[in-house]
């Protein structure tokens, strides 16, 4: 009875079900091309994908704390331009990197306080940083997109090795230090309890908006760096980086198993989701559907994820008010 | 026996709304303290106060017999006084151990005041801390939502014993409660007297607090209109200050 319960506890775990998900959509694209899961697709996928686990889980942590980062598309271009632009005008490349990240930090304390200092919805104040900083992207190009400057050390950020690129062991690295930091630290139990109940949080002495205001800043460096890391792949800057990718990075955090209201989810949910929209894509292509329907297939896969998880949550909840009326 | 809080003239305006008027208090250590009054009678106001959310705008509060003015609810919770709130007193999604050690976690490896949870040792600790108010629940990681009203509020009352909180300031614990879940914390509440736990407990039913009360205290318009032991009183009396104020 008690195993029993066990596993049913494991099964309504909102990013075990992804997991699940995620196995369906590999074995039936698997079987639809069996190339589909040969090393060259998955070195394929897997070369572009840590990029969009590392804002994946920015944006994951963010939302369990109770916010929205709707800037982080324009971020992710704008940090590798005035990178590669800061080198161009003989900045070091790492003291270039520096500083690269450190305006992805800012954009992210600019957005938690004009958030929590005017107590508006994130969501409006970082739509607002989405076009901000998405202008300054295209005027910091004046009008064309510089070309890369090959002193910068991008083969440390992006190698590729026999199966996969560098750039996974950072997403890698990334997801276990924040993971631990989130589900094993104290400040990660505050992120739950900020998102999970702001009142009830503060009540219990903890400085929410502090909480708040250290998830727009990681969410912003992440976003950062990850957008590094493209460009880095790319050798290129293109102003257009990360266009829809905020809409991308909060779709790949519900279909982990992140709560759009906060309190809930995991970084393993949000790695997993972003890793099955992207295998995703690519399965549609191998499987030689018209790539146009990627973004029908990742729409059905976030409205099944969130009436899912609604229909979980409710279940738990009805347990509790049950044992009330016994 | 001495008092554990004294409250002396505390006045408080809201945007010009005169919401407590120079109110003085004494509350007895280990005793239950009811708080009673109707809606907008300055109840939440003064508890807001005595747990440290609201500062006054004048007035002193002693307690034991020192005197504080508390900045933070952090402040005064260090000092051991801790204020459950009607419906902002856990976090529905998160597991009981955790609730119980919500910005007390016990930590390890740490850097500043950021460390590792030690997870094992809070487990235990919250399993402990429930039996100790005679909860026996099956896990500490069952999330909050699913416990029943009156389980809720015996994990609130088991974290503010675990943390030894001399005062426990009750907002309308028993709102929503069914007849027997509202028994239930009728008696934890009871049971904090013999452990050394003063609790304030507000309601505007007075049923509910008036079985357990030593003291009972009546406020309406922000001023307290009556003040006394319960054996100097009776049901009646009380429900009659309260109706006609």
């Amino acid at each position: 009875m008690s195993k029993n319960f066990s596993l049913r506890s494991l099964l309504v775990r909102p990013e075990v079900a992804t997991f699940l998900m995620f196995l369906a959509i590999m074995i039936g694209f698997y079987i639809a091309n069996e190339r589909f899961l040969d090393a060259r697709n998955i070195r394929i996928v897997m070369g572009i994908t840590p990029e969009y686990i590392i804002v994946a889980i920015g944006i994951a942590i963010l939302m369990i704390s109770g916010e929205f980062d709707l800037s982080v598309g324009s971020v992710f271009a704008l940090v590798p331009m005035t990178i590669v632009q800061m080198v161009h005008q003989g900045i070091p490349p790492w003291f270039a990197i520096f500083l690269g990240l450190m305006i992805g930090m800012i954009v992210g304390f600019v957005n938690g306080f004009i958030t929590l200092r005017f107590g508006i919805p994130s969501f409006i104040a970082t739509l607002g940083m989405l076009y901000i900083a998405r202008s300054l992207t295209t005027v910091a190009t004046a009008g064309f997109p510089p070309p890369f400057p090959h002193i910068l050390p991008n083969e440390l950020f992006v190698y590729q090795f026999e199966l996969f690129r560098a750039s996974l062991y950072w997403a890698l690295l990334v997801a276990v230090v924040l993971g631990v930091m989130l589900h094993r630290s104290n400040v990660g139990n505050w992120i739950y309890a900020t998102g999970g109940d702001q009142n009830a949080a503060s009540s219990m002495g903890i400085k929410t908006g502090n909480v708040k205001m250290f998830c727009f800043i990681l969410c912003g460096f992440l976003a950062g760096f990850a957008g590094m890391i493209q460009t880095f792949r790319l050798e290129a800057p293109l102003p257009s980086q990360g266009y829809l990718l905020e809409l991308e990075s909060i779709a790949a955090a519900v279909i982990g198993g992140v709560s759009l209201f906060g309190g809930i989810g995991t970084v393993f949910g949000a790695v997993i989701g972003a890793i099955l929209i992207r295998f995703l894509e690519s399965g549609i292509i191998m499987a030689r559907i018209d790539a146009e329907w990627f973004r029908a297939g990742l729409g059905s896969l976030i409205i099944i994820a969130v009436v899912f998880n609604t229909y979980i949550s409710r279940r738990a909840t009805r347990i509790g008010q049950n044992k009330a009326e016994d | 026996m001495e008092d554990i809080i004294v409250c002396e003239g505390l006045n408080k305006y809201y945007s010009g709304v005169h919401a407590l008027k120079d109110l003085s208090l004494k509350i007895k250590k280990d005793s239950v303290v009811g708080l009673i009054g109707d809606n907008g009678a300055g109840k939440s106001t003064l508890i807001k106060i005595l747990s440290g959310a609201h500062q006054p705008d004048s007035g002193h509060i002693y307690f034991e017999g020192n005197k504080v003015k508390f900045k933070s609810t952090k402040e005064a919770m260090n000092l051991g006084i801790e204020t459950i709130y009607q419906y902002s007193a856990l976090i529905p999604e998160m597991s009981i151990a955790r609730n119980i050690f919500i910005g007390r976690e016990q930590t390890q490896y740490n850097v500043g005041s950021f460390g590792l949870m030690k997870t094992k040792t809070m487990q235990d600790d919250a399993m402990k801390a429930l039996t100790d108010v005679e909860l026996h629940l099956r896990s500490p990681d069952t999330p909050v939502n699913q416990l029943s009203g009156g389980e809720r509020q015996g994990v609130v009352i088991a974290r503010a014993m675990y943390f030894k909180s001399k005062v426990l300031i009750l907002d309308e614990p028993t709102n929503h409660l069914s007849v027997k879940e509202t028994n239930k914390v009728l008696k934890f509440v009871e049971g904090l007297k013999s452990q050394g736990v003063t609790s304030i407990f507000i309601t505007h039913n007075l049923s509910h607090v008036y079985p357990i009360a030593d003291h009972l205290c009546v406020m309406a318009r922000g001023e307290k209109i009556a003040d006394m032991e319960k054996k100097d009183t009776t049901i009646d009396h009380l429900t009659d200050l309260l109706v006609n104020g």
